[in-house]
């Protein structure tokens, strides 16, 4: 007689059997029905202001070629074979002219190359974090990050910002706070250049104190500098590691945004006890970073095109931002806010709190026109009314053509929300007046609220009822 | 050995979750000693299916296109046999509020409910309604797209003032709104192939409601199959999904999904054509719990579909 080879009962399905498999942090893994509205935007017939990339269609396919022919002229072997897990140091000189460009002299002993600047996220958290411990992040904060904190089964406590990034008495009070709940924070997480996805950057008395609050309190700060070079106005500020001299500053670098994402190249200064514990991480995660992409890269800085490169990102992406944030002015609800990033790629919008982005954005699909949802820039489901945008992965009448269709499904949604509460007349096409941008007081209001103005915001919210 | 051409992702919302159906689909037919051909479906569909001349088509679409009889009506007409239900049946189900009227036309228990379209509101004042719909409803009231498939867009209303937000959301996914009365209860799945009732499966969501990260992720929620009920309930939930299936006119397979209150009654929800074949789906796992393994159940439809074909020429 065949003998039954399952149970009666369903534990034994194929699927429960491989639940029963899972670490117990799997289950703090985030993943969100955000995920299926954006593989959706991937679709050619998409204008996607939704992704975080860098424009690799401007990046000369006769000088891709030159390096890599160079590259397999001069060292075949060593761009084929495994490197030291720390980097080559032909990497590290490449680093160290982006480093000196950002104002730091950096010793090649204090850096350890990686896979992409994602990985310094994660190695991090390796380093660092138990499960419970906290980390302070910002408010929004990048989307990217939200998996690794989760998967170490970190305790995220987000700040909210202002228009200049984290208001650091807040900070310290939080820190106070958590010191009382006997919840101790490992590190501060923070992007204090054209946030992503809040696009302001900290001022510099606000990135002295935190140098400052770091070392007070020893608790290590994760500078995340991406898109510093990337500033179309105004005057650099100080990296925090060049402010602290390197205590307590881990600080992550990327090739990404400068050259190529593609690439898979980024890098982390960090003190040596942590550097070397950074190390050992890394090789269990992969060894060593890629070898081929870290020739490519040593043999593009040797021939010096990368300050000129960069110099027609900067041109380029400018011009980008100054598109969106016209046909923001134009297209969006006169209730609506943003920011004003000085450089790098994304603009934070925020709607009136009846829209929530994630359903918006389900409409904007069926116009073809996509954008990053803000409640993925929250662990706790804030974020509803906000959204990212994009102006670095498109070309300025996409970008036009996007914003004009994303304002159109706003008023739509207006309306129809008017229609259903009788609290809103229905808006008629937003064909206002483009407001004077080149007005700093006005402009203001545009940027992320400042500290302590909630009050007078809840008033001007009445007021536009 | 037949050439199976397998369809797959699209644009709508499940998307992603219809890619994994579709390549899980392609792998048991390769198993099975078909020349199976992933297509995700775009423009070129119809050439595309021209110049593969596949002698069945299987349908792993979900959502808009793929389940609403869309594709199906485009398979009519260039002769290609498919899996599944026709288009009739496709237009009934994937319309929730057909689907419902037809139900309740016929005697059928579906949880009482109104539907209306954006225009209704913004051109007919239906808002003006809303104290009626409320008082023949009651709260707490589930608000959710006519016409989508998993949890997308769904929100359940707690008062009057929860109403519009929830309107709004639901109508960005659909230009149809269903207004439902809440059911608590338990979530069963009763799958039906070829008219026969398979176990049924119970979802123990992990939160609370059953939502569309739950329904798709590993761990997110236990399945239990066969679900641990009375057996006069599921007798009844059997007969009650075979008996949907029929009225709806439902061809080959079907997953009817309803609601097992604390009083034993049974409330239909929805019907889906086109069920999920995804590790972590449920007609899977039905069949799994009657002794047919997943490479059974995707021969047994590919056969169905070949009948059909042979029929025709």
């Amino acid at each position: 007689m065949p003998v039954s080879r399952r149970p009666q009962r369903a534990a034994a399905h194929e699927l429960e059997r491989y639940a029963g498999l899972f670490a117990s942090r799997t289950r703090a893994m985030k993943s969100s029905a955000m995920r299926d509205l954006m593989a959706i935007t991937e679709r050619p017939e998409v204008i996607s202001l939704a992704g975080g990339l860098p424009d690799t269609s401007t990046f000369p396919a006769e000088s891709f070629a030159a390096i890599m022919s160079r590259v397999a002229a001069t060292s075949t072997a060593a761009a084929l074979q495994y490197g030291p897990t720390e980097g080559l140091a032909i990497t590290k000189d490449a680093i160290r002219h982006v480093m000196a460009a950002e104002g730091a002299e950096v010793d090649p002993e204090d850096i350890l190359v990686t896979t992409g600047g994602q990985q310094v996220i994660d190695l991090v958290c390796k380093t660092l974090i138990d499960p419970g411990d906290v980390i302070v992040a910002e408010a929004p904060t990048y989307p990217g990050a939200i998996p690794s904190f989760c998967s170490y089964q970190a305790d995220v406590v987000q700040i909210e910002m202002d228009r200049d990034g984290m208001p650091i008495d807040v900070l310290e009070q939080t820190l106070d706070r958590l010191e009382r709940e006997g919840r101790r924070p490992k590190f501060i997480y923070t992007i204090p250049n054209f946030q992503n996805p809040g696009g302001v950057t900290m001022s510099l008395p606000r990135r002295r104190r935190l140098v400052e609050v770091a070392a007070e309190r020893e608790l290590v700060v994760l500078e995340d500098n991406p898109y510093g070079l990337l500033r179309y106005e105004g005057e650099p500020l100080p990296t925090l590691l060049q402010l602290s001299g390197g205590d307590f500053i881990i600080y992550l670098g990327t090739f990404s945004k400068i050259l190529s994402a593609g690439l898979r190249l980024g890098w982390a200064v960090a003190p040596a006890p942590v550097l070397q514990k950074m190390n050992m991480g890394k090789q269990g995660a992969d060894l060593c970073s890629s070898s081929l992409t870290q020739h490519f890269v040593s043999q593009y800085f040797r021939e010096g095109q990368w300050e000129p490169y960069l110099h027609s990102l900067r041109g380029l992406y400018r011009g980008r931002r100054d598109t969106l944030l016209g046909a923001l002015t134009e297209h969006f609800p006169a209730e609506a806010t943003w920011t004003q990033p000085e450089g790098g790629l994304f603009v934070w919008a925020t709607l009136p709190t009846e829209i929530d982005t994630t359903d918006l954005l389900a409409r904007a699909l069926q116009r073809n026109v996509a954008f990053v949802p803000g409640r993925g820039a929250y662990l706790d489901g804030r974020g509803g009314s906000s959204m990212r945008l994009n102006f670095s992965g498109v070309g300025e009448a996409d970008i036009r053509e996007g914003v004009r269709r994303i304002g159109e499904v706003i008023g739509e949604q207006l309306e129809l929300f008017g229609a259903l509460t009788g609290a809103r007349p229905a808006p008629t096409a937003p064909e206002r007046e483009a407001a004077p941008l080149a007005d700093p007081e006005l402009a203001d209001v545009l940027h992320l609220p400042r500290q302590q103005a909630g009050e007078a915001r809840r008033t001007a919210d009445r007021r536009t009822r | 050995m037949s050439r199976v051409a397998v369809l797959k992702g699209g644009r709508s919302l499940e998307r992603e979750v219809s890619l994994r159906s579709g390549a899980r689909v392609e792998d048991a037919l390769k198993r099975l000693g078909h020349e199976a051909i992933g297509i995700d479906v775009d423009h070129d569909l119809v050439r595309r299916l021209r110049e593969l001349a596949p002698d069945v088509c299987f349908v792993a679409l979900h959502g808009r296109d793929g389940e609403d009889g869309t594709v199906q009506e485009l398979l009519e007409i260039l002769g290609l046999p498919y899996t599944g239900s026709g288009v009739s049946a496709c237009i009934r189900c994937a319309d929730k509020v057909l689907a419902k009227h037809d139900m309740v036309d016929a005697g059928l228990p579906t949880p009482d409910f109104v539907a209306f379209t954006e225009t209704a509101f913004k051109q007919l004042g239906a808002a003006e309604a809303l104290g009626e719909i409320a008082e023949r409803i009651g709260f707490p009231m589930v608000v959710k797209p006519a016409d989508q498939g998993s949890a997308l867009g769904l929100r359940i209303a707690g008062d009057a003032g929860e109403v519009p937000g929830a309107l709004v959301a639901a109508l960005s996914y659909s230009a149809k709104v269903l207004l439902e009365r809440h059911v608590a209860g338990r979530d069963l799945a009763v799958s039906v192939l070829d008219g026969a009732a398979l176990p049924i499966v119970e979802a123990v969501p992990e939160g609370g409601l059953y939502d569309f990260d739950a329904r798709y992720e590993i761990g997110r929620s236990t399945f239990v199959c066969p679900a641990d009920l009375p057996d006069e309930v599921t007798a009844r939930a059997q007969q009650l999904a075979v008996a949907v299936h029929e009225l709806l006119g439902c061809r080959d397979v079907s997953r009817v999904d309803l609601l097992c209150d604390a009083d034993g009654g049974l409330h239909v929800l929805e019907v889906n054509v086109v069920p999920g074949l995804t590790g972590t789906s449920l007609l899977p796992q039905a069949a799994d719990a009657a002794g047919i393994a997943f490479d059974d159940l995707i021969a047994r439809l590919v056969d169905r579909a070949s009948a059909r074909g042979r029929a025709i020429a």
